[in-house]
C-alpha cells in the first residue's frame, strides 16, 4: 500500500520534470516566434539594415553568421576526429593520455570570453589576421574543439571491439579498419558532436566581440580577412545601442528566430544524414 | 591418414602481464583435418588460437616466448607482417560479428582490403563463398539487406563465408557455436564438416560432444598446459592422462 503511493510520487515527480522542461522548450519557441514573425519579410533576411538600424534586413548578419559557423567546422572538425581517433585507435593507454583527455575536457568548461580574448592575442594581433571572419571562425572552432573530441571519442569507443578484430582478422591494416569500419560505425555519433557544435558556434558572442563581428557593415563580406556581422553580436548591439529601442528590439526578435531556425535547420539535416547513415545499423 | 603438419608450434609460453597463461606448448596441427582444442574455462584454448593468427599482440601488457610455424615458417619473425599472416590464417569468433553493412559488402570488405578491384571477381568470389558457407539459398535474394537483419546463425554463416572469401589456408574456430541454437550448431558443424576438404581448422570448444562429432585431433588443454593431444577417437575411448578422463567424463570441468 506504502510502496505502492511511495511509487505513484516518484513517477509524478519524474513527470512533472518533463513537463516543465517541455513546457519551457515550447514557450521559448513560442515567444520569439511571436515576436519574431512580425517583422519577418523576405526583405528582412535579403537586404543590409537601413536608416540606422531600425529598418532594411539583416541579411549581412545572416551571411556572417553562416560563414563563421562554417568556418569554425571546417576547422574544428577534421582536427577534432583526428585527435579522437589518436587518442581510441592509436596512443597506449597510459598516464600521459588520461591527463590529455582531462586537459581537454577542462577545455571545454573555459568561459567563452576567454577564447575571445585568446583569439584576440593569437589570430588577430600574433598571427596579423586582423579582426576578420578568419579570426573569428578559428575562435569558435578552438571554442568548440572539445565538445567535437569528445563525442568523436565517445562514439569512436561504443564501436565494439568485435568489430576492430573481425576487421583485422581478415587481413585488414589497422588503418582500413579505422577508415571503413570503425568510422562509418561511429559517425552517427561523431555527427551529433558537431550539430551540438553547430548550434554553440552559431550562438556564440563573446568569442566574435574582439575577433571577428562588427556592429554595422554597409556591404557583405568579400574575403577571409573581412569583418563580418553575426547574427548573436547584431542582436547584442540592438538591444544595447542605437537611438530608437523600439524599432531595434523588435528586429533583435527577428534576429532571435532567424537564429533559432538555422541552428533547428542544420540539427534537422544532420539528424536526416544520421539516419541514413543508421539504417544499416538496425536491420530490417 | 598421415597428412602434413600445417602448423607447429614450439615452447610457447604466453603471458598477460604477470600472469601465465600458457606454458610450454608443443603442438603439431595437421593440414586438411579438424583440430579441437578442448578444456575447462580459462585455460588458455582462446589465447592459445589467437597466436596463430597474431591476435593477442594488439593486446596491451602481453608477452611471448616460443615459435609457431606454419608451413615451416616462423610467424614471429621480425620481418612478418601480422597482416598477411591474418589473411592466411582466418578467425571465426565466438559471437557473430558481421559489419553494419550489406551481406554484399561484408563479403566484399575482405577482398577490397586486400587490393582486389575488379568488381566482377568480387562478385563470383562473394556467390561462390556463400555457396560453400552454405547461406547462398538463404539470402541470394537480399544480398544488399543488411547483415544485421539476418538470424545469428546465418550471421555466424556469414562470417564464415567473409572468411572464406580471402582464401586463407586455416581457419580458426573460436567457439563458434558459443550463442547460437542447436539447429544453427549443427549446420555449422556440418559446415565445418565440408571446409575440411579445403582447409586446415582449429576449433575452440566448449561442447565435448561438439568436439567429439566434429574433430580428427583433440588438444586437451588444462590450466594453459596442452595436458594430452591425440586422435580424437583415441582421446573420448582410451585417454592416457587420468585428467583428461576426468574432464571428459564430466568429472571437473
Amino acid at each position: 500500500m506504502r510502496k505502492d503511493r511511495v511509487e505513484k510520487i516518484g513517477f509524478g515527480l519524474l513527470f512533472l520534470s518533463i513537463a516543465v522542461t517541455v513546457l519551457l522548450l515550447f514557450s521559448i519557441i513560442y515567444f520569439i516566434s511571436a515576436r519574431g514573425i512580425k517583422v519577418i519579410s523576405w526583405e528582412f533576411i535579403t537586404q543590409p539594415p537601413r536608416d540606422a538600424m531600425t529598418a532594411g534586413g539583416v541579411a549581412p548578419a545572416i551571411i556572417g553568421t553562416l560563414c563563421l559557423t562554417l568556418i569554425a567546422i571546417a576547422f574544428s572538425l577534421p582536427l577534432g576526429l583526428a585527435c579522437a581517433i589518436y587518442l581510441c585507435e592509436y596512443s597506449p593507454r597510459g598516464y600521459i593520455v588520461n591527463l590529455i583527455r582531462v586537459g581537454i575536457n577542462n577545455l571545454a568548461g573555459v568561459p567563452s570570453v576567454v577564447f575571445g580574448l585568446f583569439g584576440l592575442a593569437v589570430f588577430v594581433k600574433f598571427f596579423k589576421f586582423g579582426v576578420s571572419m578568419l579570426s573569428g571562425g578559428l575562435t569558435l572552432g578552438i571554442l568548440v574543439l572539445p565538445v567535437i573530441i569528445s563525442a568523436s571519442q565517445e562514439a569512436l569507443m561504443a564501436v565494439p571491439n568485435s568489430v576492430r578484430e573481425a576487421s583485422l582478422a581478415l587481413g585488414a591494416t589497422k588503418w582500413q579498419t579505422i577508415k571503413k569500419i570503425i568510422l562509418p560505425t561511429a559517425l552517427p555519433g561523431v555527427l551529433t558532436g558537431t550539430i551540438l557544435s553547430i548550434g554553440r558556434v552559431a550562438g556564440e558572442t563573446a568569442p566574435i566581440l574582439f575577433t571577428a563581428a562588427a556592429f554595422y557593415l554597409r556591404g557583405y563580406p568579400h574575403s577571409l580577412f573581412s569583418e563580418v556581422m553575426a547574427l548573436p553580436y547584431h542582436i547584442y548591439a540592438l538591444m544595447t545601442e542605437g537611438a530608437h529601442p523600439q524599432e531595434q528590439t523588435a528586429i533583435a526578435y527577428g534576429c532571435s528566430l532567424i537564429l533559432l531556425a538555422l541552428v533547428l535547420l542544420v540539427s534537422f539535416v544532420a539528424i536526416l544524414i544520421r539516419q541514413r547513415q543508421r539504417g544499416y545499423g538496425h536491420g530490417q | 591418414m598421415d597428412s602434413k603438419v600445417k602448423i607447429k608450434t614450439e615452447e610457447i609460453n604466453f603471458f598477460y602481464g604477470r600472469h601465465r597463461a600458457l606454458t610450454d606448448i608443443n603442438l603439431d596441427i595437421y593440414e586438411k583435418r579438424v583440430t579441437a582444442i578442448i578444456g575447462p574455462s580459462g585455460c588458455g584454448k582462446s589465447t592459445f588460437i589467437r597466436l596463430i593468427n597474431r591476435m593477442n599482440e594488439l593486446v596491451p601488457n602481453t608477452s611471448l616466448s616460443g615459435s609457431i610455424y606454419i608451413d615451416g615458417q616462423d610467424i614471429f619473425l621480425g620481418s612478418i607482417d601480422p597482416v598477411e599472416i591474418r589473411r592466411r590464417v582466418g578467425m571465426v569468433f565466438q559471437k557473430p560479428n558481421p559489419f553494419a553493412k550489406s551481406i554484399f559488402e561484408n563479403i566484399a570488405y575482405g577482398l577490397e582490403v586486400n587490393g582486389v578491384k575488379d568488381r566482377g571477381f568480387i562478385e563470383e568470389k562473394v556467390v561462390e563463398s556463400l555457396k560453400k558457407a552454405a547461406l547462398w539459398e538463404e539470402v541470394k535474394n537480399r544480398l544488399s539487406a543488411s547483415a544485421l537483419g539476418i538470424s545469428g546463425g546465418q550471421q555466424q554463416r556469414l562470417c564464415i563465408a567473409r572468411c572464406l572469401a580471402v582464401e586463407p589456408e586455416v581457419i580458426l574456430f573460436d567457439e563458434p557455436c558459443a550463442s547460437l541454437d542447436p539447429i544453427s550448431t549443427a549446420k555449422i558443424e556440418e559446415l565445418i564438416q565440408e571446409l575440411k576438404k579445403y582447409y586446415t581448422i582449429v576449433i575452440v570448444t566448449h561442447n565435448m560432444q561438439q568436439a567429439a562429432r566434429v574433430s580428427d585431433d583433440t588438444a586437451f588443454f588444462l590450466l594453459g598446459e596442452l595436458v594430452e593431444f591425440d586422435r580424437t577417437q583415441n582421446i573420448f575411448t582410451a585417454p592416457r592422462d587420468s585428467r583428461t578422463e576426468a574432464y571428459i567424463t564430466g568429472r571437473f570441468g
